[in-house]
């Protein structure tokens, strides 16, 4: 945290009274901590995008290219064509307001164009001013508004202060999903070379390496190497951990962040102790070794160009199916997308569990299962020996990451291995959990050290719903399934609710699962003795 | 000022039927020819727009799901807050436009005592639409009665229903009192709330108020002024059978009041109103959560530029080798 952030008790002071200029006057200040720095020009430049150059926000010139207008109209105009959602989007927003208090940042900020209404008419009142008659013809009357400098910056601030975590979209009575708009705005944006540094690097990097942090094969191959060593040090199992194995059964995908992050390094672990007791025949790729997509936070070409390593590398090694790990948007991106921008996947066979029997008919053609339902399912059929009081030291409570739930709808399969894997789980309360989920403020590409305070304000709802859990159960550990969340969530809590740990579903189940061959493990996966927490630490088989 | 904008509008859209049908005579042009015209512009506007929305690609398939997904069979699905299926898309959709669901779950966030947030259910909003779209329907439809020789019974039928309590003479309809009740509340919620009234455009106020003077002008029509109930229909029924005829002695509240419905239906295509059909096309309700056991095709889908595994195994191949990996060329 740096020196200059606010204290809670400062921030928590929001005003949600609206200005009295005008919403169509444009006016923007980049404040610190609010925004994100720019794309930096040689990640630009090796993912071929065009107009790179070196500039910031916070600049008076962006040294936009000459005919930026005509290039944004364009660009406006195709996709006006080529989306139905987004020229619906567009047209049918009667301004009800049903959305204005959905969005987290509009409750942590008070900043009326954090509405979503206002963020989409960002966009429409352009829209209006250059397709409709009616906004040809009256202008601001009718909503319309010149895209000028000052709205372009206005773009800039707020939809890299939007998440995509479609809330609002579940409240709308036509389903307007603010996601999409700023996903088509962003994508108006990148081709005058307007972007953030912390979506251009990752896409940069994965393009290259496979991962969005970077990781060359051989450093892929020690994090996990380094995972198996301190598996066998916490349990005394040695795991095998195959890397580019071909002609094994089962490719498995996680979020890069859960074998270089903490805490998403245990939840790792969890998926190695469970994958050696099945005796699961599977295999980690380095070339394919990033579930999450940051391209998603871009443009459809840059998802579809870096989601296509999924499936070559699948056919290349020859498995019949894939499993997918620990992440929001990433299942964002296969559930919804990866069928459509990258298959058919008809090399693959329809996923079956190898040891319940399972077909996973629901991902019939897609053919990549999510580890929640994979679980689950060993679970349900009793595959799995689990002592759930090794989580006594843990009192649960869920987050439910916005993608999953709102674009998937993955709400009983880590609820079920929750509660099996863990004695102590308290929901939140009900308006801030399942479909109405709230974001930890800090996805899409907005979880960077510049923009703190702004993801503090983002996140405030869900650290308030935790404290709610934190005080009347005294709930010590936020369980989630999203890598972003896993990054985000442990400064958003030590920020507004100090004391709650933040952990994966698989952690838990790490703890819980009773291997062959092991010894007493005196400690959980974070090693923490259990002796510490009352418990003895030899009840296990 | 935007506020302002619509009321002089609303102003004017009045006082010219008032001047002109009233001092200037002009009955067969706002009685017939605006009426026709209007008509033609509703439906050939309205048609265009959904012609052009049915006609643009969805390229990929993204509802929003707000329930529990069909994977385990031993995991219930919610087949209506996310259908998996046609069937259950219809009933998600049918929940929707007959019954405002995603309106319905519409919460108040709050924070109190400074630090804590609430949410709060809040119906109004839910509630004061639904009446206002459910009694405008019931409206129209009772109006049927002025288009159609002899009246079918079912208006006849909905007409009893709707005068149920036998209040008044003329017997007052239950819809007119919820229309101009939940029209009025709808307008003022824009005026009283700070937050409504910021985001609130000209065209959020004007079908609002022009609503409104459609029904007060009905209504004053039919309980008040009296007007010439057999002329009207003498002339409505000249507009459908295309043998248009202005009887005297037609009362001008009534040329407002046609002049107000014209006025509705050349303004419809061209504004937020289209969202009474483009709900059917909104691709984040209207659409099965099917995505992994169905493809979905993006018809303007074309190949992009990937990084494939040689490129990457060229890059990497001495610390891959380094590092005892399996390589594909030595």
């Amino acid at each position: 945290m740096a020196e200059d952030v606010k204290k809670p008790e400062e921030l928590i002071q929001i005003d949600y009274g609206p200005p009295k200029r005008s919403w169509m006057d444009p006016a923007v200040k980049f404040e610190r901590g609010s925004y994100n720095y720019a794309a930096v020009k040689d990640n630009q430049e090796y993912l071929s995008l065009p107009f790179p150059r070196k500039w910031q926000p916070y600049e008076d010139d962006w040294q936009l290219p000459d005919g930026w207008e005509e290039i944004i109209f364009k660009g406006f105009k195709e996709r006006l064509e080529k989306y139905r959602s987004l020229r619906i989007f567009m047209d049918i927003c009667v301004r009800c307001g049903a959305c204005a208090d959905k969005c987290h940042f509009f409750i942590g900020s008070g900043d009326p164009k954090n509405m979503p209404v206002l963020r989409a008419e960002l966009l429409r009142s352009v829209y209006r001013n250059d397709f409709t008659t009616a906004g040809k013809v009256l202008g601001k009357f009718a909503g319309g508004r010149k895209l000028t400098v000052g709205v372009l910056k206005e773009w800039f601030y707020y939809f890299y202060q939007c998440t995509e975590c479609r809330r609002c979209s579940v409240f709308c009575p036509y389903g307007i999903d603010t996601a999409e708009i700023t996903m088509m705005a962003r994508e108006l944006m990148n081709l005058i070379g307007i972007s953030i540094e912390w979506i251009g690097t990752p896409v940069a990097n994965c393009f290259r390496t496979g991962n969005h942090l970077g990781i060359q094969p051989h450093g892929f191959k020690d994090s996990i190497d380094f995972a198996v060593d301190e598996l066998e040090e916490l349990t005394g199992v040695r795991v095998e951990a195959p890397i580019n194995k071909k002609g094994a059964e089962i490719l498995f995908v996680a979020p890069s962040a859960d074998y270089f992050a903490s805490p998403h390094y245990y939840t790792l672990l969890g998926y190695l102790q469970l994958f050696h007791e099945i005796g699961l025949d599977y295999t980690w790729s380095s070339y394919a070794s990033e579930g999450g997509n940051f391209g998603l936070f871009h443009s459809a070409e840059m998802m579809k160009r870096l989601n296509s390593k999924i499936y070559m590398e699948a056919k290349r090694l020859g498995v019949k199916w894939i499993i997918g790990g620990e992440c929001g948007h990433m299942w964002r991106v296969v559930h919804q997308y990866m069928d459509t921008l990258n298959g058919p996947a008809d090399f693959l066979e329809e996923p079956v569990s190898p040891f319940t029997g399972t077909r996973f008919e629901n991902t019939r053609t897609t053919k990549m299962v999510h580890i929640a339902e994979f679980t689950a399912d060993l679970i349900h059929h009793n595959k799995l020996k689990l002592d759930p009081s090794r989580n006594d030291h843990w009192r649960v409570t869920y987050h439910d990451s916005c993608n999953p739930v709102r674009a998937m709808g993955l709400l009983e399969e880590p609820r079920y291995v929750i509660n099996s894997v863990c004695n102590n789980f308290h929901e939140m309360p009900e308006n801030t959990i399942r479909e109405q989920t709230f974001c930890c403020g800090s996805g899409a590409g907005l979880g960077t050290d510049e923009n703190f305070e702004m993801r503090m304000r983002g996140g405030l709802p869900r650290a308030n719903a935790v404290q709610y859990v934190h005080d009347t159960h005294d709930v010590n550990i936020l369980l989630c399934m999203c890598a972003i969340d896993k990054a985000t969530l442990p400064p958003l809590l030590e920020y507004w609710v100090p004391g709650v740990e933040v952990g994966g579903v698989h952690e838990m189940v790490g703890n819980a699962l009773i291997m062959k061959g092991q010894h007493d493990r005196p400690t959980d996966l974070r090693g923490t003795p259990y002796e510490q927490n009352g418990k003895e630490g030899d009840d296990n088989v | 000022m935007n506020l302002f904008f619509s009321l002089v509008v609303i102003a004017v859209l009045i006082a010219l039927p008032w001047v002109l049908v009233g001092a200037a005579g002009l009955d067969y042009l706002f009685g017939v020819i605006v009426p026709y015209v209007a008509l033609a512009v509703f439906v050939v506007g309205l048609l265009m727009r959904v012609l052009q929305w049915a006609r643009l690609p969805v390229p990929f398939r993204t509802p929003t799901t707000c329930g529990q997904q069909k994977s385990l069979p031993w995991i219930k699905p919610s087949r209506l807050e996310n259908p998996h299926s046609t069937l259950g898309v219809i009933g998600r959709m049918l929940l929707e436009v007959l019954f405002f669901r995603s309106l319905f779950r519409n919460t108040r966030s709050q924070l109190r005592d400074g630090s804590r947030l609430t949410y709060l259910a809040d119906k109004w909003l839910w509630a004061g639409g639904l009446a206002f779209h459910w009694t405008f329907l019931i409206v129209v439809a009772r109006h049927f009665r002025f288009f159609l020789e002899p009246v079918p019974w079912c208006v006849s039928v909905m007409e009893g229903l709707d005068s149920f309590f036998q209040i008044g003479l003329p017997i007052i309809y239950l819809t007119d009192v919820i229309i101009i009740a939940a029209l009025t509340y709808l307008f003022f919620r824009r005026i009283v709330n700070p937050r409504l009234r910021y985001i609130s455009l000209a065209g959020d106020y004007f079908p609002l108020l022009l609503l409104l003077g459609i029904a007060v002008s009905g209504v004053w029509m039919r309980y008040f002024d009296k007007t010439d109930i057999v002329g009207i229909k003498e002339l409505s029924m000249g507009l459908v059978t295309l043998g248009p005829v202005v009887p005297e002695g037609i009362g001008v509240t009534f040329f407002i009041h046609l002049f107000l419905v014209s006025a509705l239906l050349i303004y419809f295509p061209f504004s937020k109103l289209v969202h009474a059909g483009g709900v059917f096309f909104s691709p984040t309700r209207n659409l099965a959560n099917n995505n992994r056991v169905k493809r979905h095709i993006n018809p303007w889908d074309y190949p992009v530029k990937v990084h494939t595994y040689e490129e990457y195994e060229d890059e990497f191949r001495d610390v891959m080798k380094a590092a005892e990996m399996p390589l594909e060329k030595e």
